[in-house]
């Protein structure tokens, strides 16, 4: 029954040690290494699967040890929790000890002052022992130094002080202050969540809140789908100011935002000021272009896309792709068919170089834009039920000859027309801006804040703060031989820093030197 | 005004060159070096050999060691011209800030020029209130321009203006709170390394490289200067790396903390130094072990400064070379 009981609080011992908490400190450190070295998932999941595309065979012993998502491993949190543990062990009962220092009196002075590391040697003081303790004491109490003046049996008095209990205070407030933060950033990975999404600007290409509307989303364990805030948002206007070697300057984003009912038209928001919400807020990440293509089948049938195309490039050159599996349907049958659907890659240019390569811009703004169409027909391999991506023609239907290429590239400008070989028609009508945006709640981050401001306090505080202690005796006149007058009084005094403090020398010897008879005041001995 | 601050550059780092010349000279050439000493023993036998020698010593100044005072002359001179280097340092900067209208810290060239002109600025700080570390100088200046070289070689950048995510209030605070803690961290260093060493010389070891630490400060000065410059550094760190850079990233990217390799390297340096002070208020922690978390801190803050900008890129790569 005591083994393992004496076992466990070894073992609690060992973990609140000052030793396993640096091990354990440095253990984290090292820890947080694979994270910077290795793409993470909840950062870049693109750059994860690029990964596994250049290391196949390292990548899945990579993923199993969790290093695609180290801040989340098990190794990871064990260290961390460790950590915590041990904080929490060496906090608790500081905690105690301090709460009883705090409420402690000064203690008596030691007998042999001169053995103290600052000392003064009894030099002769006005008044009688009581009447020289009384003003030490009221010295002392205007320095804010705890005092307790005690009458001994023989009649002298001694004087006890204390200073800088802060020292304790804050180094407990930023203990305490970080374990708050991690119950704040807990709570915050509970019940927030975010999602990003592009906003095309035009009203057919609104946003209302909720998931299936982002393009990528993360919701907390105690989210729920439903839980989300309901708004919409339309990007109304789009401003992006360039330099002229093509940096951006400043981007704005114009939106008409509806939120409970009620609809507010023309709210911006910018990179660095996003947009707050009720219960979520909306940050501006990037800009880009979606050219709206249409086109015009065999039989006549108009159908227009607006697709976003992704930026490859500083200068905005984008590539993307314009889909239109329901085109050619037969009007005298309805049927569609499925080696008839057309489908465009194209690459937009916002300002082509005067003379060269075409699909390379030069600027970011649209000064000279230009867009170049391959054409697809067949069948774009919508419909297998395999999740295909908005932004590239599906390769295995190329590969396995079921969609072939229409004539060659072509370069169209904005209102230009492409007739294909079938005398089916597309026009590149022009284009829109969109905003890349997130979309983010994190309930917990106004008290990890709070925490960490506490913390700092707590820890200028435990870096600043001196703990140290002064004691005087007093000793009546009479009591020694050597005395002249009979209504003065003998003092000693001696010195303690408790904590490491190179000026409690100076520190002292100017108290001491204020209590002496014509001293000066306390002042400066903070 | 971009030119000039390019010459003042150049400027800079010739005279920490200089000063750091002085410094060795004055290291060489000083009483408690091999040469001074040797230089004065003659001077010291005559004085141990009777009453009337001492006399006739002090009665002509031109016996009176002239390797003493010429050596003190020479580590004023020293003094001067890194107070001269740090004015250039800071024309450097205010010249750049100028050329590209706004504070100058927006790319990474500019971020060292900062962070090292925080740290000789800490240093002179330390020389005017103890003015017996002196002899330190000589590793500072090393330091400066070692930094300013590789920062003017690697990574150095055209002036230009800001991008829109730097365009922000949160910028100046972040950016300055980490530039004067990284500044000092990196004085700090100094310290910390000529602590082993000395430790080292004064137990009585003498190969080297112990035997260069025969002339600086007693190791007790060192190790204090260390946790000094380290315990004023923490605070600010944590301030402007793990407060005001998250109240910035949240505004700018949406979360405050995203484990961006910037943010994780200046979360390993403040875990590392948060060691060091640990380290040195445990009393049965021995204080070179202390010291060596400290030098370990160091290199941590040398990768985040060069290393994450050159291997890992991220969200901070508008830091980039």
């Amino acid at each position: 029954m005591t083994r393992p009981w004496a076992l466990l609080r070894n073992s609690w011992r060992q973990l609140t040690s000052m030793r396993t908490a640096l091990t354990l400190l440095f253990l984290l450190a090292i820890a947080s290494i694979p994270g910077s070295v290795f793409p993470q998932r909840n950062v870049s999941a693109q750059q994860v699967s690029d990964y596994y595309q250049e290391h196949p065979d390292l990548a899945p012993t990579l993923n199993k040890l969790g290093v695609f998502d180290a801040y989340a491993s098990f190794w990871f949190s064990a260290i961390y929790v460790l950590l915590f543990a041990s904080l929490i062990g060496c906090i608790i009962p500081r905690l105690r000890e301090h709460w009883q220092a705090v409420r402690m009196t000064p203690p008596e002075a030691p007998r042999r002052l001169d053995r103290l590391p600052a000392s003064a040697p009894a030099e002769e003081t006005d008044g009688t022992p009581a009447e020289a303790a009384a003003r030490i004491r009221t010295m002392l109490r205007k320095g804010r130094w705890r005092v307790t003046a005690r009458e001994q049996d023989n009649g002298s008095w001694t004087v006890s002080a204390e200073k800088g209990h802060l020292k304790e205070t804050g180094n407990l407030l930023f203990h305490v202050a970080l374990l708050s933060v991690l119950a704040g950033v807990a709570f915050g990975s509970w019940y927030g969540w975010h999602g990003n999404r592009i906003l095309v600007a035009g009203e057919d290409t609104a946003f209302c809140n909720s998931v299936p509307q982002f393009d990528e989303s993360g919701l907390g364990a105690r989210v729920d789908e439903a839980d989300l805030p309901g708004f919409c948002l339309e990007l109304t206007d789009f401003q992006a100011e360039f330099l002229d070697t093509g940096m951006p300057s400043s981007f704005e984003a114009t939106v008409t935002v509806e939120e409970n009912g009620a609809v507010t038209a023309g709210r911006r928001f910018a990179v660095n000021s996003p947009l707050r919400l009720h219960g979520a807020s909306v940050h501006l990440l990037g800009h880009g272009y979606a050219p709206i293509i249409r086109y015009t089948d065999r039989y006549g049938v108009s159908q227009e896309r607006v697709t976003p195309f992704l930026s490859t490039d500083s200068m905005l050159t984008s590539d993307g792709v314009a889909k239109f599996p329901d085109a050619n349907v037969d009007p005298a049958t309805g049927q569609r068919q499925d080696d008839q659907q057309i489908g465009f890659q194209g690459i937009y240019v916002p300002t082509m170089p005067e003379n060269g390569m075409v699909v390379q811009s030069v600027f970011p703004a649209e000064n000279n834009p230009g867009l170049t169409l391959i054409a697809y027909r067949g069948n774009l391999g919508e419909d297998a039920g395999v999740p295909n991506s908005v932004y590239s023609i599906n390769q295995a239907q190329i590969d396995k000859g079921k969609l072939t290429q229409v004539g060659e590239a072509k370069l169209l400008k904005p209102g230009e027309s492409w007739t294909l070989d079938d005398g089916s028609t597309v026009t590149f009508v022009g284009t829109r801006d969109y905003a890349t945006i997130a979309i983010r709640s994190d309930p917990g981050q106004l008290f990890v804040l709070f925490s960490s401001v506490l913390g700092l306090i707590g820890l200028t505080l435990s870096l600043n703060g001196r703990r140290r202690r002064v004691f005087f005796r007093i000793t009546a006149a009479d009591l020694r031989e050597s005395s002249t007058t009979t209504s003065s009084s003998f003092m000693e005094a001696g010195g303690l820093p408790r904590t490491d403090y190179p000026g409690f020398a100076d520190e002292f010897a100017q108290l001491v030197a204020a209590t002496r008879p014509g001293g000066g005041t306390a002042e400066g001995t903070e | 005004m971009a030119e000039l601050s390019d010459q003042l550059l150049v400027v800079t780092v010739l005279a920490y060159l200089v000063a750091m010349i002085c410094h060795a000279a004055e290291y060489a050439f000083g009483t408690k070096s091999h040469i001074g000493r040797a230089a004065l023993r003659p001077e010291r036998e005559l004085v141990m050999s009777g009453g009337p020698a001492l006399v006739e010593k002090s009665s002509d100044p031109v016996a009176e060691a002239p390797n003493p005072w010429r050596s003190v002359l020479i580590g004023r001179a020293a003094v001067a011209l890194t107070g001269l280097a740090a004015a250039a340092h800071i024309g450097t900067l205010i010249t750049r800030g100028i050329a590209a209208e706004r504070v100058p810290w927006g790319n990474m060239y500019e971020f060292i020029l900062s962070a090292t002109f925080i740290g000789i600025a800490a240093w002179l700080v330390v020389l005017v209130r103890w003015p017996n570390l002196r002899h330190l100088g000589l590793f500072v200046a090393l330091f400066q321009v070692l930094l300013l070289g590789v920062a003017g070689m690697v990574a150095y950048t055209p002036v230009g203006p800001l991008v829109p995510a730097l365009d922000s209030a949160w910028f100046i605070v972040h950016i300055a709170a980490v530039s004067t803690s990284s500044g000092i961290f990196l004085l700090g260093a100094v310290p910390a390394v000529l602590y082993l060493m000395r430790a080292g010389y004064e137990k009585g070891k003498r190969s080297f490289p112990y035997t260069l630490a025969k002339n600086v400060p007693a190791a007790a000065a060192l190790e204090r200067l260390t946790f000094r410059l380290h315990a004023f550094a923490f605070p600010i760190w944590t301030f402007g790396a793990l407060i005001a850079g998250p109240i910035w990233a949240e505004a700018s990217w949406g979360r405050y903390w995203g484990w961006d390799p910037k943010e994780v390297w200046a979360f390993i340096s403040w875990i590392v130094y948060a060691g060091y002070l640990h380290a040195r208020a445990t009393p049965s922690v021995k204080r070179n072990v202390a010291t060596w978390i400290a030098i370990i801190g160091f290199l941590t803050m040398l990768m985040n400064l060069f290393g994450v900008n050159l291997f890992f890129g991220g969200l901070h790569s508008y830091a980039d070379v």
